[in-house]
């Protein structure tokens, strides 16, 4: 899909908008270690505003935050620092009572829904497919009769293909195949009647022969329920596929910061920023003499410390075209064009950075920099 | 010297079954295979498909109740070659790790939670009555050619270090005694894409660097193909089709990879035309008769329903397991534009 369909964005609410978010996690130390906590920083001052029916891909290593803003953009995680509302409703005040609350945490709670990567380990296993799908709906939905819950559950289960779903219904999870567990997630979400669903990584544990089938889906019905979707994956093939059928957006992640966010296809096709360049060098391509097996793009394979980011641009401990200026300063957002935005100097042509020495790696301390650990 | 040293081991009617309640479970049926000196073979096949059995068969180390049957036959270096399933307890052991070494997925658990780095390269290198100072100066090259700091890792407690780095850590340790042939089991299935590639990359340096022979396995098709020169398709515990990878490519002959090569998600695929594969792949209980394909395939008639397909030459580089395989370019076309120079293919 190109951008000219894309969904005019101006003079929208946005449905969740986050404002300079981030979330920092401190390492618990032992009792009588009173030296500073160690903290994490898994997601540092992200804006990002969803609308109705949008898509948004988030990519990027692991270890990134990709899954801790996904959670974040849901109200699954509060954030240490910045704010995330619903329909103009912040949630996390809404969950404290704090000020006038115009939309209750219930609501906001039942609207955001999620999809979680192990479809094994997210379904319960001693209870059938029916049970588990009533449970919301006798939860948030108390006065609904049995046989109403009963007739919506079997038709959502029809919805997503499982037919008969009588049968399907009457299933423990460990009788139904991967794809079957994770269609009984979606339908689980879905049920809620959600404004927006987080997909984790929710086809990552497929074969690639079934991710296509389970996009699809997904796409459907996101066309049929009005749903948006933030969909989080390591995999830029996927999250184009995704991204691009919907008229979405991708988003690229790394060290918690959100380093370049556009429409789908612009990622793909015209990557601004060199770690984006660097995903898109490490997704396979199936024409031989495509991208070969080159040395990787970068300066080194591992990702830094999360606990301890490089200062300025958090990329250029690793980045090909990093120079002395990005080891000082942080590069702002540039607006590269319509919704596209990029976080690197590279973007503004009358930058110092132009003026900038190269960093030049030399072999000593090359062997300090492939000691940064992550995890 | 030795005619053989083309092939470093041939598998020939190799089979493993598990008796089970609900009837004989054939995980690995019938397979012929010969893995060529100094080449990577990407194995293909999706969960299920018997692919970790073909690599447990190499090194006859098929778990219980498992029965391996059939002939296999690794072709040293210098000497005769060794008939791998008559070998003793004693033999098999030698054999393992330091001619054929093999790599899991999941570092984690291959590694000794409570052992440092450095202490699983030296009970390695004492197990096997190597030269330790010698081999712990083999471990430190290899760490640093696999662009990790050596002091450093081999320092390290294995929870201490990340998954790519484990990885890593995990293919120096399978390398240090020298082996010839390196058979990776899904060896970068739980890393993201980046670290995937770059572990393939590094992967193709050591191979030139220390004279490998590589048997990769893995369901991600695309991936593999960056790698290996020789790709072996694996459908419901048989190989269906076998052949160079530029010939795979652009040519692939079974229907079941060329559906499976536009299944897959890419970024240069136009995205009307990516589809997935209809219907699911068969138990091993329960194998269709005939072609185990045929269910599912577009092209399939009564003689598939009737009979087994025997191997078809395409090239004399390129075999296939269908009585079709001549009309599967015509009936499952490509979605992606592939540069069809047949000659460009051979060059490589």
């Amino acid at each position: 899909m190109s951008v000219d369909t894309h969904p005019d964005y101006e003079g929208r609410d946005p449905l969740v908008s986050l404002e300079d978010v981030e979330v920092h996690f401190e390492e618990s130390s032992g009792l009588f270690d009173f030296s500073e906590p160690e903290v994490v920083r898994a997601v540092d001052g992200v804006d990002l505003d969803i609308f109705e029916q949008d898509v948004v891909a988030l990519v990027g290593e692991s270890g990134c935050g990709k899954t801790t803003l996904g959670k974040t953009t849901i109200g699954l995680q509060r954030p240490t620092g910045g704010s995330v509302s619903y329909r103009g409703q912040d949630i996390w005040d809404a969950k404290d009572g704090k000020g006038d609350v115009e939309i209750p945490y219930k609501d906001i709670r039942s609207s955001l829904q999620i999809i979680h990567q192990d479809p094994g380990s997210s379904l319960n296993p001693n209870r059938r497919v029916m049970k588990i799908l009533e449970a919301p709906l006798k939860r948030w939905q108390s006065q609904m009769s049995a046989g109403d819950r009963r007739g919506q559950v079997l038709s959502m289960l029809e919805e997503v293909g499982m037919t008969p779903p009588d049968d399907y219904a009457g299933r423990y999870p460990h009788q139904l195949s991967g794809g079957e567990k994770q269609r009984v997630a979606l339908v689980r979400a879905l049920l809620m009647d959600p404004d927006l669903i987080l997909a984790d990584e929710a086809v990552s544990a497929l074969d690639v022969s079934l991710r296509v089938e389970m996009m699809d889906l997904m796409l459907d019905l996101q066309e049929k329920f009005d749903t948006s979707f933030v969909f989080v994956s390591h995999d830029l093939s996927n999250a184009r596929y995704f991204a691009a059928h919907s008229g979405g957006r991708i988003g690229v992640m790394y060290l918690g910061e959100l380093v370049e966010i556009g429409p789908a296809e612009k990622i793909i096709n015209n990557p601004q920023h060199p770690y984006t360049k660097v995903l898109r060098w490490a997704t396979p391509d199936l024409t031989p003499d495509g991208a070969s097996s080159d040395k990787p793009p970068v300066r080194k394979i591992d990702i830094p410390d999360p606990k301890n980011p490089p200062p300025g641009c958090r990329f250029h401990t690793r980045c090909p075209e990093a120079r002395q200026v990005c080891m000082e300063q942080t590069p702002p957002e540039y607006t590269t064009e319509e919704f596209h935005e990029t976080k690197c100097f590279r973007e503004d042509d009358s930058h110092e950075y132009w003026s900038s020495p190269q960093i030049t790696d030399d072999e000593n301390e090359a062997d300090q920099l492939y000691s940064e650990a992550d995890d | 010297m030795y005619s053989a040293s083309e092939t470093i081991i041939e598998l020939r009617n190799t089979e493993v079954v598990f008796d089970m309640s609900r009837g004989v479970s054939r995980v690995l049926d019938n397979v012929d295979l010969d893995i060529r000196r100094g080449e990577i073979l990407g194995v293909v096949g999706e969960s299920g498909s018997g692919k970790s059995m073909l690599a447990s068969a190499m090194l006859d180390a098929v778990v219980d109740p498992g029965i391996l049957s059939g002939q296999i036959t690794y072709y040293p270096d210098d000497g005769d070659p060794v008939n791998v399933l008559g070998l003793s307890d004693e033999e098999l052991r030698r054999l393992r790790w330091e001619d054929i070494s093999m790599v899991f997925q999941g570092a984690m658990s291959s590694f000794n939670p409570t052992m440092s780095v450095k202490g699983h390269f030296v009970e390695t290198l004492e197990a096997h009555e190597y030269d330790r100072e010698e081999g712990m100066e083999r471990a430190h090259e290899l760490l640093s050619d696999l662009y990790l700091d050596p002091e450093r890792v081999l320092e390290s407690y294995p929870h201490e270090l990340s998954g790519g780095m484990r990885q890593r850590a995990l293919i120096a340790l399978s390398v240090v005694l020298e082996p010839d042939l390196l058979v990776m089991d899904e060896p970068t299935a739980a890393l993201d894409l980046l670290m995937q590639r770059s572990i393939l990359s590094l992967l193709e340096g050591l191979k030139e660097k220390y004279d490998l022979t590589m048997v990769f396995i893995t369901h991600d098709l695309p991936l593999v193909a960056e790698l290996a020169n020789r790709m072996a398709v694996m459908y419901a515990f048989e190989l269906v089709e076998k052949g160079s990878t530029d010939e795979i490519l652009q040519n692939a002959a079974h229907p079941y990879t060329r559906a499976l090569l536009n299944s897959t998600p890419n970024l240069d695929a136009p995205l009307s035309e990516m589809t997935s594969i209809e219907g699911s792949a068969p138990d091993p209980v329960n194998v269709p008769e005939g072609c185990s394909y045929h269910p599912r395939c577009p092209l399939a008639d009564e003689q598939c329903v009737a009979e087994a397909p025997d191997f078809h030459d395409v090239s004399s580089s390129h075999q296939v397991e269908c009585f079709h395989w001549e009309d599967a370019a015509e009936a499952i076309p490509f979605n992606i534009e592939q540069p069809s120079s047949p000659e460009e293919g051979e060059a490589r």
